[in-house]
């Protein structure tokens, strides 16, 4: 049986499900890298930033890492590239630009 | 050790539960359940026991009252009939296959409309395919042991399970009973100790993510071989009980069906009014037998098609409808388990007892005797009938049966 | 080998929404019960509505009883509201070597000229002794005791003894409604008269 995240994948037989499909450990999907769905990416200006922190919370990916009160760059192994950090943004210390991939 | 008392099926299960003790009932009352969390919150109110009582504003909350709890690693109860099962209907889907070991005490009551608070099997029938185990009873004593027998099997294989009683004809009618010790009780269910659940600190558990079509169909045939694993522990169970109480159980009662020339197969408290049609009619030498199903989920296919090949010709009885045009649930499958088995015999269906309608002994010798015609005339004839019906082409009680005396 | 039949004494109770048919009716179970009998009471049940007919019945047996259905030929019939006698059939099927049992100030030749019964019919004022004993109408005690004696379902000795013990039980809070029921219960033993 296959307990853990990443050990559940597509080619898992019925016999290695979990009993009710559960998951053996909590907040699994850091293992999503939703970051490959991105096709807009928003753009860190540090020396703009005042760190008022108002972009941080309105992350729906909690892809915006805050550490001793100060934000830090973005998570992009996660961020979706929704832009809504961008909108929020009283400073215009966000860039919102076509991803180069 | 037992108790000689006399009581209700209602009361039965309230009294199998006060011996348990669980850890949460999440219930809302509908005839004829009501009576079962109204016993138990007097139980609780008198400090019988410690449950903890989750008085909600539906079904469809008390269901998920018994999920939330069973998913933290509770030994979650509830009771319902009729309405209170088809609100739940969703959850009951979810709990199965989250495989939550709920216990529910299902009061078998017929489904509106007409509008009707009597007995049929329409409600729990319904629920046949949502994956919980179905045990039904024919009286208060075995509702009462079924429900004792309930948590040792659903809690073993983790799946949710019903312990269906008929309204008011054993929910309300007062009979003998023998009722175990508390404390044999205590030690045959024994005490929930999941191996995971949702609050345990140093083992975090996910339950109910979504299942997009890749794992969807896998965790689907991992539920239905779920059921397929509660056979044996149905059975170690009711081995076990009957070392303890005596009193023997498994998927099904065969009654004097060895030396049968034809037989009923019949679900419920009817089955103890066909038991005394059969004896009757032995005393009279006809060789007449029955069989009672107490395990519709899963559904031992393979037992009952055995049991059945003693006869020549069987009729299946179902208390509830299933506008298929082709029989009731238990015809369909009963009749089915027959198809890869030379020999097998004649089997036809009867639609009987819908919305409290009685079955007396006299209905059944009517059904005994068009089993001897089929018997006699190698002809099934309809193989889907009622009885206890009026109809307008049959008199006042309706045989078709009639139609082979023109 | 054919078993040996159980046969069970059957009994059709008659009264209205909220008068103590069914209450009766399990308080006959319970008499049986404690005399050793194997029992059922159970009432036939449909929307409840004070005032409306009801039914109820008992079986009482020396073995465990199957049969599930309701009562069609029952041994006796009790009618606790005699107002009932013009709305219901009371007396369908009841076995002529039965017996009709009803609450009524009528003798059973009054009662014979309303109901087409040949067998036997036990009458009993159950409201004049429930008031004279118990100061209120309180008709079930009564009913039960001429049931008793006219059936004859339970030996009448232990009948009583179980009785006394059971209203100790029910009435602890209230023992002054001890000796009132139990008064009314060794009056409907006499008072009852079968013609």
């Amino acid at each position: 049986m296959k307990t853990r995240a990443k050990d559940i994948n597509e080619k898992i037989t019925w016999q290695e499900i979990t009993v009710g499909t559960e998951i053996y450990e909590p907040a699994t999907s850091v293992l999503v890298e939703t970051g490959d769905w991105r096709v807009m990416i928003p753009i860190w200006k540090q020396e703009v930033c005042r760190q008022c922190l108002i972009c941080a919370p309105f992350c729906p990916d909690s892809s915006i890492p805050v550490k001793d009160g100060k934000r830090l760059d973005f998570d992009f192994v996660h961020c979706k590239g929704c832009g809504i950090c961008y909108k929020t943004c009283p400073f215009d210390a966000i860039d919102f630009v076509k991803e180069d991939k | 050790m037992s108790k000689r008392d006399r009581m209700s099926g209602n009361e039965a299960v309230a009294i199998a539960m006060k011996q348990i003790n669980p850890d949460v009932m999440g219930a809302f009352p509908i005839t004829p359940s009501t009576e079962i969390p109204q016993y138990y919150s007097q139980y609780i109110a008198n400090g019988e026991v410690d449950t903890e009582f989750v008085a909600v504003e539906s079904e469809h909350s008390a269901m998920s009252v018994c999920m939330g709890a069973s998913a933290a690693g509770a030994r979650a109860v509830t009771a319902t009939s009729s309405a209170g099962l088809a609100y739940m209907w969703e959850l009951l889907y979810v709990a199965a296959s989250q495989r939550l070991p709920i216990t529910m005490a299902v009061v078998n009551r017929a489904l509106t409309g007409p509008i009707n608070i009597n007995n049929d099997h329409s409600d729990s029938m319904g629920a046949r395919d949502s994956g919980w185990i179905q045990i039904y009873a024919e009286s208060n004593q075995e509702v009462y042991d079924n429900y004792i027998q309930a948590m040792p099997i659903s809690e073993t294989i983790r799946l949710p399970i019903m312990i269906c009683q008929d309204g008011f004809i054993t929910s309300h009618g007062v009979s003998n009973i023998e009722l175990m010790e508390d404390e044999e009780v205590k030690e045959f269910v024994g005490e929930y100790e999941p191996d995971n659940y949702l609050l345990k600190h140093d083992n975090p558990l996910a339950v109910g993510p979504y299942g997009i079509s890749p794992y969807y169909m896998e965790a689907k045939r991992s539920q239905a071989q779920a059921m397929k694993d509660a056979m044996p522990i149905i059975m170690d169970v009711a081995k076990r009980f009957e070392k303890v109480t005596g009193r023997k159980y498994g998927f099904f009662e065969e009654y004097m069906i060895d030396d049968a020339d034809v037989a009923l197969v019949v679900i419920g408290s009817s089955a103890g009014t066909g038991k005394e049609a059969v004896d009757r009619l032995r005393a009279e030498g006809k060789r007449v037998g029955l069989i009672k199903l107490r395990v519709f989920r899963p559904f031992p296919r393979q037992q009952l098609a055995e049991a059945m090949l003693k006869v020549k010709a069987v009729a299946i009885m179902d208390k509830a409808e299933s506008f298929s045009n082709s029989g009731g649930p238990l015809f369909s499958e009963a009749r089915s388990s027959l198809y890869d088995i030379p020999n097998k015999p004649y089997c036809i269906n009867y639609i009987y007892g819908l919305g409290g309608r009685d079955i007396t002994v006299e209905d059944y010798y009517e059904i005994f005797n068009d089993l001897f015609i089929i018997h006699d005339t190698d002809d099934a004839g309809d193989i889907y009938r009622y009885v206890g019906v009026r109809d307008s082409r049959f008199g006042e009680r309706g045989f078709d049966h009639r139609k082979y005396e023109d | 080998m054919a078993k040996r039949l159980n046969e069970a004494v059957e009994i059709r109770w008659h009264g209205r929404g909220g008068q103590g048919a069914k209450t009766a009716c399990l308080l006959l179970a319970d008499c049986a019960f404690n005399s050793g009998k194997y029992v059922q009471g159970f009432p036939e049940y449909g929307p409840e509505r004070q005032g409306a007919p009801i039914t109820a019945y008992n079986r009482i047996t020396d073995e465990h009883y199957k049969v599930h259905s309701n009562i069609y030929k029952p041994d006796y019939v009790v009618v606790v509201d005699e107002t009932l006698l013009k709305s219901v059939d009371v007396t369908s099927g009841l076995k002529e070597n039965g017996a009709l049992i009803i609450n009524t100030k009528k003798s059973p030749e009054e009662i014979r000229k309303i109901v087409d019964y040949p067998g036997r019919i036990g009458v009993i004022d159950a409201e004049k002794i429930s008031m004279e004993t118990l100061g209120k109408n309180f008709p079930n005690t009564p009913m039960l005791a001429a049931v008793v004696k006219v059936s004859k379902v339970i030996d009448q000795k232990k009948f009583v003894e179980d009785m006394q013990e059971s209203f100790e039980h029910k009435f602890r809070r209230k023992p002054q409604l001890i000796e009132g029921n139990m008064k009314a219960l060794v009056k409907a033993l006499e008072e009852v008269k079968v013609g």
